[in-house]
């Protein structure tokens, strides 16, 4: 598996996340600059955290304008595995990868806290190496976390099983709707979550529960 | 043709301007006065601290860079570097606290890649009034705020810190802010300026009217009345153009492109350029007019002495500019040849083709006076009481365990630290309130570096001498609890107006105690920071040395916790612990006076002490270690308690006065352990010992004398949970 992990300037954890993907057996990370429309025949993309282009306008409002973001979205929208962590994912819901929105904590602080999320559908290309309930333990540290989507479209999305994970035991840090922590598309190729699984790769730094996203992924592509 | 008058209204004396007209031979015009007044500001020259901080021991076996460079720096091992300096933005802070706290992150960080290390942490010390002021609050939230913006913006973890509520800070908060970094030791950059006709490079954010006279007008005097009116006088910071600069820093060294790195702080181009030229023993000629600036009509001098954030100052062989440009472009950041090096030693300004102003480097660097101290120990107490706080008397110990849980000096920080990324670059073992110190993995694991960041101003100000170098070994205990050797310290000196008998007799102990603890430790300061004039009307600040330190500790695996971990292990208190109520937090809560004097310290036995503590953590032998600090004993268990989420059953023999037993303060010197009966019994071999009991159960159970104590984890952590409205 070649993971890419895209760098935009002011990403914080892209290293990190080239540092995961390289924990899974047999694979491989490289990092993508944001001016790069080449995509190097990465076979699934990570968008990390941090504050892309310092998030002066919206939060991910001006990455998604990248020209490696032009590329990242058709390489989703043919099918790609793409896996949008914090910062990313506000990026793929604004390039309409993912439905909805992320709003300001309900608290309006940066919080960063170890949060259980549980996780709703197993089985994705995300999410194979767990089970349908099953808890993981991932730090969150974000502003704009809270996630939104009008209600006919969260019906839709719990319909068509595109809530993957939610946080559990009242531990909601920002105020999302239904609890939400990380949702796919309908093709359930693109998969963002505010947690951040690439900080839980290691029991010596709190837990390893995220590096199932990474080893998932690697399984779902062969 | 500026005046004394003007001089004097920039912070100089009649005298230091006669000396720079009699070191230039002629009056200095207006470009040149500005450079003098910043260059020859207590912020810039430590005129009135230099000479003390001689007399500190800055040499030692794992010394990779001492005091003198942009931050110090200790060996790790494997070819590994660890770079450290902690500084002050006090009165920025206290005038505009989010953008002075941010601002504060921003130039510690800079220090740290202007050697070329990669920031890996930043911690912070904070100290506020009390929370009962609606100021103190303001400027606790908007500090903290300003912290998180900057270091969660740039991708660097804030491992860690401590925060102090005390009156004596209510006008003059104090920011300080500690970064460490990484490097390869063959790969740290130097600031000197070397070779003649290379060229001078400045790059990062263009050049603005923020933060004129910072360094003079703001840091190098006493706050005041008009302070709203300094609020231009602080910069404003950009974290995202932070970040970029400090990406551009790290891949310019990489590709072996620079000759010497520097950073624009305070007094801007001014000071960065000259201690340049200074270090390299060579001139600089630069030309004003190729600044980028960020609005039109700004004059020579205010280019010259803008302390602008998020900039840097590099020299270039002329070969290898167009490769230096290329990558600041890649980094969209400004890159711009401002000059070239000479061989006349003058820092030589130009617009243009016009000499705007010629100053000889030695005058600007080396021939601003230093200043002997005028010491004079207070006659009578410098501060009043605290004001009480405490509903009740203390005779009953369960009630004065929760009032103490519960006081802003003891109450959990993670309402505060939950604010800062503390996990950002995959390094961070134990986060904070998890372990006494935070511990970082290295890149060659398992090794790993522990550090903490401690300094309690209320003891140096009853004892300066003795509170010194308590702060010292208290810094000493948390690495001891999670299981590291101290490498090096880093320091910063809060004080007053040292102008003053009794403030320079505060400072003058206080230096003569950091230097006894740290040759008796054998431990080299290796850089720091002085931040004098920290008085407003209402009098000094406590004289606050702030101390960071960083240990090494060979298997992060085995870093110690301070939470208690199983239950059925033996409880004990270890140590040369010899409790005392006079300066306590307790003393503090019951509106006691602050005694004259502490009681003395054997350095040797508390370091025999520590290193015990260390091997068993290190061997693994003990589940938890956390050392005794305010609140004494009884807040001691209360904290492991918590920590571990686990309660425990104690029997303390109540000495000559029980209150005194469960709530008196030595710090540095008593320890909270756990571990199985034999590891304790090996452990009492080293180091005087006494087992209390057990971690059983969800509450905490002592007896001591009396009617025991029984109270309930819940009970506990709601009052531990005190700082929490202030972040609603």
């Amino acid at each position: 598996m070649k993971f890419g992990v895209v760098r935009f300037p002011g990403s914080c954890d892209e290293v990190d996340a080239v540092l995961a993907c390289e924990r899974v057996p047999g694979a491989s990370a490289q990092l993508l600059w944001h001016g790069d429309p080449d995509l190097h025949g990465v076979e699934a993309v990570v968008v990390p955290g941090g504050f892309s282009y310092g998030d002066y306008l919206r939060v991910g409002a001006i990455a998604r304008f990248s020209p490696v973001m032009e590329s990242v979205i058709r390489f989703a929208r043919e099918g790609g595995l793409v896996l949008g962590i914090c910062n990313g994912f506000q990026v793929l819901c604004e390039a309409g990868l993912l439905p909805g929105a992320l709003l300001p904590n309900v608290g309006l602080r940066f919080v960063c806290r170890q949060v259980d999320v549980e996780v709703v559908r197993a089985r994705l290309p995300f999410t194979s190496d767990m089970a349908d309930g099953e808890l993981l333990s991932i730090p969150v540290k974000h502003t704009t976390g809270r996630y939104y989507a009008p209600p006919e479209v969260l019906e839709s999305m719990t319909a068509h099983g595109q809530i993957v994970l939610q946080y559990a035991h009242d531990g909601n840090p920002n105020g999302s709707s239904n609890d939400i922590a990380g949702v796919s598309n309908a093709a359930g190729n693109v998969f963002g979550l505010m947690p951040h699984p690439e900080h839980a790769v290691d029991r010596l730094t709190g837990s390893a529960d995220g590096l199932k996203i990474f080893t998932s992924m690697a399984h779902a592509h062969g | 043709m500026p005046t004394v008058d003007q001089a004097v209204a920039l912070g100089l004396t009649a005298a230091e301007y006669a000396l720079i007209v009699e070191q230039i031979g002629r009056e200095p015009n207006e470009v040149e006065l500005a450079v003098f007044s910043l260059m020859w500001s207590e912020h810039c020259a430590y005129k009135h601290s230099k000479k003390l901080l001689r007399s500190l021991p800055t040499e030692g076996p794992r010394l990779a860079l001492g005091p003198g460079e942009n931050a110090g720096a200790v060996d790790v091992g494997d070819g590994w570097v660890v770079a450290f300096k902690v500084e002050s933005h006090n009165h920025p802070s206290a005038v505009e606290p989010f953008q002075g706290a941010a601002t504060g992150v921003g130039g510690i960080l800079r220090d740290i890649f202007a050697i070329g290390a990669r920031p890996i942490a930043v911690l912070d010390s904070l100290r506020f009034g009390e929370p009962t002021s609606a100021r103190s609050r303001y400027l606790l939230e908007h500090a903290v705020g300003g912290i998180g913006h900057y270091g969660n913006s740039i991708g660097v973890p804030t491992i860690g810190g401590e925060l102090y509520f005390e009156g004596p800070y209510e006008q003059n908060c104090l920011v300080n802010a500690m970064a460490l970094g990484l490097a390869r030791g063959d790969a740290l950059i130097r600031s000197a300026a070397t070779g003649i006709g290379n060229v001078l490079v400045l790059f990062g954010a263009s050049t603005g009217r923020d933060g004129i006279g910072g360094a003079s007008v703001l840091a190098s005097a006493e706050l005041g009345e008009a302070d709203a009116d300094k609020r231009p006088t602080v910069q404003v910071g950009d974290p995202f153009a932070e970040k970029k600069v400090m990406e551009c820093s790290l891949e310019l060294l990489e590709h072996g492109l620079l000759v010497a790195l520097q950073d624009l702080g305070a007094a801007g181009l001014s000071s960065s350029s000259a201690e340049m030229a200074s270090k390299g023993e060579v001139g600089l000629d630069i030309d004003v007019a190729k600044v980028p600036l960020r609005e039109a009509g700004m004059e020579p001098w205010e280019i010259m002495v803008s302390e602008s954030q998020e900039r840097m100052l590099c020299v270039v062989e002329p070969a290898r500019l167009d490769e230096v440009l290329a990558i600041c472009a890649k980094w969209e950041v400004n890159g711009d040849a401002i000059g070239s090096v000479t061989d006349t030693r003058a820092l030589r300004v130009f617009v243009g083709d016009e000499l705007a102003g010629d100053m000889p480097v030695p005058a600007l660097v080396d021939d601003c006076p230093l200043y002997d101290l005028v010491v004079q120990p207070p006659a009578a107490g410098l501060y009043p009481a605290p004001v009480r706080t405490l509903e009740h008397d203390v005779s009953d110990p369960g009630v004065t365990l929760l009032a103490l849980l519960a006081a802003p000096n003891i109450a959990s920080r993670l309402p505060l630290f939950q604010q800062y990324d503390c996990i950002v670059q995959s390094r961070t073992i134990r986060r904070p309130e998890q372990a006494d110190a935070a511990v970082l993995a290295l890149p060659e694991a398992p090794r790993g570096i522990a550090i903490s960041i401690d300094g309690s101003g209320r003891r140096v100000a009853c004892d300066p001498y003795t509170g010194a170098i308590e702060v010292v070994l208290e810094c000493t205990a948390n690495l001891a609890c999670a299981g590291a050797e101290p490498l090096g310290l880093t320091n910063c000196l809060n004080f007053g107006n040292p102008e003053k008998p009794h403030i320079a007799w505060q400072l003058t102990e206080a230096i003569r105690g950091l230097g006894d603890a740290c040759r008796g430790l054998d431990v080299p300061v290796v850089g720091g920071n002085v931040s004098l004039y920290n008085e407003s009307g209402d009098g000094p600040i406590y004289p606050t040395p702030v101390v960071g330190m960083v240990g090494e500790l060979p298997d992060v695996a085995r870093a110690g916790r301070s939470g208690f971990g199983r239950a059925g292990d033996a409880v004990a208190l270890a140590g040369p612990f010899t409790p005392s109520l006079p300066g306590s937090e307790l003393a503090k809560l019951r509106g006691d006076e602050l005694p004259v004097g502490l009681p003395e310290i054997d350095i040797a036995a508390v370091r025999a002490a520590q290193e015990a503590i260390r091997d068993a953590v290190r061997g693994g032998e003990l589940t938890s270690a956390h050392d005794v600090s305010e609140g004494g004993l009884l807040v001691a268990v209360a904290e492991c308690c918590l920590a571990g989420g686990l309660g425990a059953t104690l029997t303390v023999q109540p000495g000559e006065d029980m209150i005194t037993t469960l709530f008196g303060e030595s710090p540095g010197r008593g320890f909270v352990v756990s571990g199985s009966e034999e590891a304790l019994r090996a452990l009492g071999e080293r180091v005087a010992l006494t087992v209390l009991g057990e971690v059983s159960g969800d509450a905490l159970r002592v007896t001591c004398g009396g009617e025991p104590i029984a109270l309930s984890l819940d009970e506990l952590r709601a009052a531990h949970g005190a700082l929490a409205p202030l972040f609603p």
